[in-house]
């Protein structure tokens, strides 16, 4: 098995508050890697720090056997890294299919490729991944105007159209209606499957990493407290104590 | 189609009507001539602030340097520069007809050319800057290239620059240089319209909306903004050519880098007839010329006045532009969807 995203001794402090300190874990390519942790455990900064969003400290970051801890957003963007935000960023004046097109990977285009005009192909590629995502119904409908969780799901629809060889996803079920989270967990794991997209996902229902993940690792005050599969995990004493201890 | 068969007719109308309007109105060559001058710089500076994001308050740089630049190939393809301008149109420096055309051609190509190099180069610097911070960056360079400009006595100093007068007579004069303008214009215009039906055109929406997502999603947004704002620059660098063959005579501060003027109005066009849009620097370029032709003729000393105040309440009021407006009016004219009561069922 060959990891595709290998973290190593990475720190990160934002003046006095350590939110990451020596942490060291791999994503294995073409598996479905859980992040887990009590909210501010550092979580969401790690994410940061391995897509380039803000130079890391101290540490070592590689994707796909190359250092690209001192890369900038785009270029790791551009080797088919790509994240989801907690927070979710859309494009809110543009229609469901709009956000889609404007997902295509920019990377596989040159100049003349990005003057040409959509093609029948990427209209249907937005089609097919809205249908896919379960938001074929309201795509012609201002992005703004859709619910949080159906932006997410947009949200992730776009990722799926820039077809990155890896997707960090940041709490894809945060904020998605329970009776449809099911049916999210389905179309990740078929994201992976199918599409043959590595997952690493931060999630906080304990209950969705489990169904998904097959290799688990928790943080806790930003240093990783544990890592194994899901029995392990949900049966290690100090992660059980990290969440109670959070609530 | 009846909607494609309106919009034919409509564009087949607005071309008739370029074509014939210097004959149906000849006393007012040199104002449509402008008016098309506003044309052009409307639609490029929306280019970058509509479509972009990007407020550009320097883009009357592109104006002047390519005053200059199509006035130094003019002139250095037949005499010496330097000798040229410390005679200050002397009148001893004769041009031929081949000469004087040639020279406008290759003058007002290698403006459009040499201002898409400046504003990569340009770019490369202020491109960091985000909101106001670009705007004033720009407005700086502007400013800055003005006055260098007028120190700089090998293109004439603070005096500016003499060009030959168009060898015909006057009123034919004016008309070549109102179709030079319409046919820039109407270049400008198609550029426009295809350039934002691409993947490109997208993209750059995109850094407008968001630019943090756009490079998280590997766009290459700073190439992508140099390229737009070269494209932009081209079109007012040829518009700044044909403008130094038509005013035979300008000055550094006053024709070409004349930041309070053109480089202010060139917004308040856009603004007025909406940002972002296709056609409203076109609306909002006619609507201005018009108001200004108006006030500076028949409120002469208050014209400032009424121009300070058109801006005031554009900015206030009106925000949007009338394209903003209508598109709020009347959505179905722009095939948007409003499907509300569906997506509040479905919730
Ligand atoms: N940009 C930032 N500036 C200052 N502090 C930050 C920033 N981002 C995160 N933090 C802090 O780092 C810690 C970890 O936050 P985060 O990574 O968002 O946690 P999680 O995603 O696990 O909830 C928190 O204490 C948070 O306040
Ligand atoms: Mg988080």
């Amino acid at each position: 098995m060959t990891a595709i995203i290998e973290v190593q001794g990475v720190s990160k402090s934002f003046g006095g508050v350590v939110a990451n300190h020596d942490v060291t874990m791999s994503v294995n390519s073409g598996m479905i890697t859980g992040l887990i942790g009590p909210n501010g455990s550092g979580k969401t900064t790690l994410f940061n720090s391995i897509v380039g969003y803000h130079p890391i400290d101290a540490g070592s970051i590689r994707f796909e056997g190359e250092e690209i801890s001192r890369l900038p957003v785009q270029q790791i963007a551009r080797r088919g890294l790509l994240r989801t935000f907690q927070q979710t960023r859309i494009y809110g004046a543009m229609n469901g299919v709009e956000n889609m097109l404007i997902s295509l990977p920019h990377r596989k285009m040159n100049i003349w490729d990005a003057l040409k005009t959509y093609t029948r192909e990427d209209y249907e590629r937005a089609d097919h991944l809205l249908e896919f995502v379960g938001l074929y119904e309201k795509r012609l409908l201002k992005s703004g105007d859709l619910s949080f969780g159906q932006q997410k799901l947009l949200e992730f629809a776009m990722a799926l159209m820039n077809e990155p060889t890896c997707l960090l996803l940041d709490e894809p079920t945060a904020g998605i209606n329970p009776t449809l989270i099911n049916g999210l967990i389905d179309r990740l794991k078929r994201a992976n499957t199918e599409f043959g997209i590595t997952l690493f996902v931060i999630e906080h229902n304990m209950r969705v990493i489990m169904n998904m993940a097959e290799t688990i690792y928790c943080l806790a005050h930003g240093e990783l407290l544990a890592q194994g599969t899901p029995e392990e995990i949900q049966n290690d004493q100090s992660v059980i104590d990290a969440y109670l201890g959070a609530h | 189609m009846t909607v494609a068969r309106n919009k034919t007719i409509l564009y087949a109308l607005i071309l008739a009507f370029t074509f014939i309007s210097p004959f149906l109105f000849p006393d007012f060559g040199t104002q449509l001539a402008t008016l098309w001058l506003m044309i052009i710089v409307a639609l490029t500076w929306d280019m970058t602030g509509g479509q972009m994001g990007y407020n550009s308050l320097g883009n009357i740089f592109f104006y002047g340097t390519g005053m200059y630049v199509a006035a130094l190939i003019a002139i250095g393809m037949v005499y010496d520069v330097g000798d040229y301008t410390n005679a200050a149109g002397g009148g001893i420096y004769e041009f031929t007809d081949l000469q004087y055309f040639g020279g406008l051609a290759l003058g007002v190509l290698g403006a459009g050319l040499f201002c898409s190099i400046t504003a990569v180069v340009i770019g490369y610097l202020t491109f960091g800057l985000r909101g106001p911070y670009f705007a004033i960056g720009t407005l700086g360079v502007a400013i800055a290239a003005g006055e260098l400009v007028s120190n700089w006595d090998w293109a004439g100093g603070g005096q500016g620059i003499a060009l030959p007068v168009y060898p015909g007579d006057l009123d034919t004069g004016k008309i070549f240089f109102y179709f030079l303008f319409a046919a820039v214009g109407v270049g400008t215009f198609l550029f426009a319209k295809w350039l934002y039906g691409t993947r490109f055109g997208a993209a750059i929406n995109a850094i407008r909306d968001d630019e943090e997502k756009a490079d998280a999603m590997g766009i290459h947004t700073l190439r992508y903004k140099l390229y737009t704002w070269a494209m932009a620059a081209f079109f007012v660098g040829m518009a700044g050519g044909i403008s130094a063959f038509q005013l035979i005579h300008f000055e550094p501060l006053e024709s070409a880098y004349q930041t309070i003027n053109l480089g202010i109005f060139m917004v308040v066009c856009v603004l007025l007839g909406g940002k972002g849009t296709l056609w409203g620097p076109v609306i909002g370029a006619i609507l201005f010329h018009v108001f200004k032709e108006v006030t500076w003729n028949y409120l002469l000393g208050w014209q400032w006045v009424a121009l300070g105040a058109l801006i005031v309440v554009t900015v206030v009021y009106f925000q949007d532009g009338v394209m903003g407006w209508l598109l709020h009016k009347r959505p179905e004219w722009f095939g948007i969807k409003v499907e509300k009561k569906v997506a509040e069922q479905a919730e």
